[in-house]
């Protein structure tokens, strides 16, 4: 090994020890902007190690400039997207961003494969790009499927599960017989296109069943699934940094997906067969039934409630992020707050549309972080707080999980009935996903304020600066 | 089994475990710019985006390795720069309005 590239690879290990170090810093809202900085250094260097690494060999001038002007191109998308992006819109552009990077991890195990032919790839190498392919491409196009649910251009309901589910056998098949295909005979076209054409019908046939309200699971998923494709990338090429970088994000994103399915109490099995979850566009179903046993008040009521509550704990939900309301929101407890009442946001695990999209929209709408309570700790504070405030969650605060024999049971839950009283801002009586009457609704402490989350707390803000000033 | 290839079988393994290990710590607050951050992480892809760049020498090979530059430049210049502006607006202390907030509640009030 010369001098040059033993720096080269003393690099490489300062990279990867980045990214570790970046990750755990990214466990307190204190060190974690310094944490994803320290983290886009080490991936700095590496890049800048690479260049050099490649100048020592003969690379040709064409091959360069390919290189600087696509990767520059890139970048400047990806800039873009980023600077432009609202945060109501991170789950899907999360998932633009994976499925470049699965689609990256799957052209380059390709590019190496047809580079290589005929057969001098080691068949230990061949089955690492084999899986490469498969699961950059299954990555690639679920990705692409799930941001276009999530952005509504492919309905969010599930889509046509029973014509997905028969195809998916077929389509294993097909990926397995052109996966072990191309491992004995690296040099057929045919099995790489069967390959390629099985994996990216596959992530579809995957994405395309699951209803809306599993997407933050199937975007950490994937998410999962782009670290394995990169760690598998790594093996290929023969890199260690691709290797340890893909397998802490591979790690990473099975972690997230187990908490996000823990937390909604819905095992990945289910998941991945699909069909739950209605989608984005809830019906607003007038009440029926339950409409005579609930307590409707008006803005006015619900204002003189809020103006003399000492303690207020806020339960926001998506419903909140579907309004776009957290500005508003953010208005009123920052005023109930500046008139002496305690403030805190109660936020449930999945509330929003991926793990802790709540946070992201609250600290966007100018909420300091320390008043954001995750479940375990705020739960029992409910019972001291005089008025609980639900803006757009439903199934989370739904105290039917409590006991066994229906779809909630067992849901870990906000104990919102257990707080003094109860105001709930919500458009209508209409199920949850879980598709359940909310008995939280009906509980005789509770007081339903029937309206749009954004116009409901606009009218609530003013209400309380006339009636209780 | 090569010895290259049991090196590398030990790195993913550790890696693995590390990866369990710091992750499993992070309060569900950052559960989101975790994931965008992850996401930037696995942009590594880049530096082996880059080296096939330079081996390629057929056309089509030309083609497919500016696909994957591009895709793997964006995932992590993007990846990275909207992870920042998340952990950005995380704050202790209701501070003065944010920088460019003023365009972003613009375009969320319709």
């Amino acid at each position: 090994m010369s001098g040059m590239s033993f720096t080269i690879a003393l690099v490489y290990v300062l990279a990867a020890a980045c990214f570790v170090v970046g990750l755990h810093l990214m466990n307190s809202p204190a060190t974690a902007r310094r944490g994803n900085q320290v983290s886009a250094g080490g991936m700095a260097i590496a890049v800048a190690a690479t260049v050099v690494l490649l100048a020592q060999h003969h690379v040709g001038a064409v091959n360069w400039i390919v290189m600087a002007a696509a990767g520059l191109a890139g970048a400047v998308a990806g800039a873009a997207e980023a600077r432009a992006v609202k945060m109501t819109a991170m789950p899907q552009l999360v998932s633009l961003f994976n499925a470049a990077g699965g689609g990256a991890a799957a052209l380059l195990a390709v590019t190496d494969i047809l580079a290589s032919r005929p057969g001098r790839l080691p068949n230990l190498a061949l089955i690492t790009g084999v899986l490469d392919i498969a699961i950059g491409l299954v990555t690639f196009t679920g990705s692409l499927v799930a941001a276009g649910k999530l952005q509504g251009w492919i309905p969010g309901q599930p889509v046509a599960v029973r014509a997905t589910r028969r195809l998916n056998g077929p389509l294993a098949a097909a990926f397995l017989a052109g996966g072990g295909w191309l491992v004995v005979n690296p040099g057929s076209t045919v099995a790489l296109v069967l390959l390629l054409a099985a994996a990216a019908a596959f992530g579809v046939s995957m994405v395309l069943p699951i209803g809306g309200a599993d997407m933050p699971v199937v975007i950490s998923l994937l998410n999962a699934f782009t670290g394995t494709a990169v760690a598998m990338a790594g093996f290929v090429i023969g890199n260690t940094t691709l290797i340890i970088a893909g397998a802490l994000v591979g790690a990473a994103g099975s972690i997230l997906t187990k908490l996000m399915a823990d937390a909604m109490n819905r095992s990945l099995t289910s998941i991945i067969m699909g069909g739950f979850g209605t989608g984005d566009n809830q019906v607003a179903r007038p009440g029926t039934a339950g409409t005579a046993a609930v307590r409707q008040v008006t803005a006015d009521d619900a204002a003189i409630q809020l103006g003399y509550a000492s303690k207020i704990i806020i339960v926001p939900g998506y419903g909140l992020a579907a309004a776009q309301a957290q500005h508003e929101l953010a208005t009123l407890a920052s005023y109930l707050e500046s008139r002496g009442a305690e403030v805190s946001y109660a936020i449930h695990p999945v509330a929003g549309r991926m793990p802790g999209h709540m946070n992201v929209l609250l600290a966007e709408a100018n909420v300091p972080y320390p008043q954001l309570t995750e479940m375990d700790e705020i739960n029992p504070q409910f019972s001291q707080a005089d008025v609980a405030l639900v803006v757009g969650a439903n199934d989370v605060t739904n105290p039917a999980a409590r006991r066994p024999g229906n779809p909630l049971s067992g849901m870990p839950i906000l104990d919102v009935d257990h707080a003094r009283s109860i105001i709930v801002i919500k458009r209508s009586l209409g199920h949850g996903y879980a598709g359940v009457d909310n008995e939280l609704y009906t509980n005789p402490k509770t007081a339903m304020f029937f309206s749009d989350a954004k116009k409901g707390l606009a009218d609530l803000l003013a209400a309380v600066k006339t009636l209780v000033a | 089994m090569t010895t290259a290839l049991t090196v590398d079988l030990t790195v993913f393994v550790l890696a693995v475990l590390v990866g369990f290990e710091v992750i499993s710590k992070v309060p569900a607050t950052l559960h989101t710019p975790l994931m965008s951050g992850a996401n930037s992480i696995h942009g590594v892809v880049l530096i082996g985006a880059m080296a096939i760049t330079a081996a390629v020498s057929a056309p089509y090979g030309y083609v497919l390795a500016a696909v994957a530059m591009a895709f793997a430049a964006m995932n992590v210049v993007g990846g990275y720069l909207v992870t920042d502006r998340m952990l950005g607006m995380f704050r202790r202390r209701p501070g003065p309005p944010l920088a460019g907030r003023a365009d972003s509640t613009e375009g969320v009030r319709r």
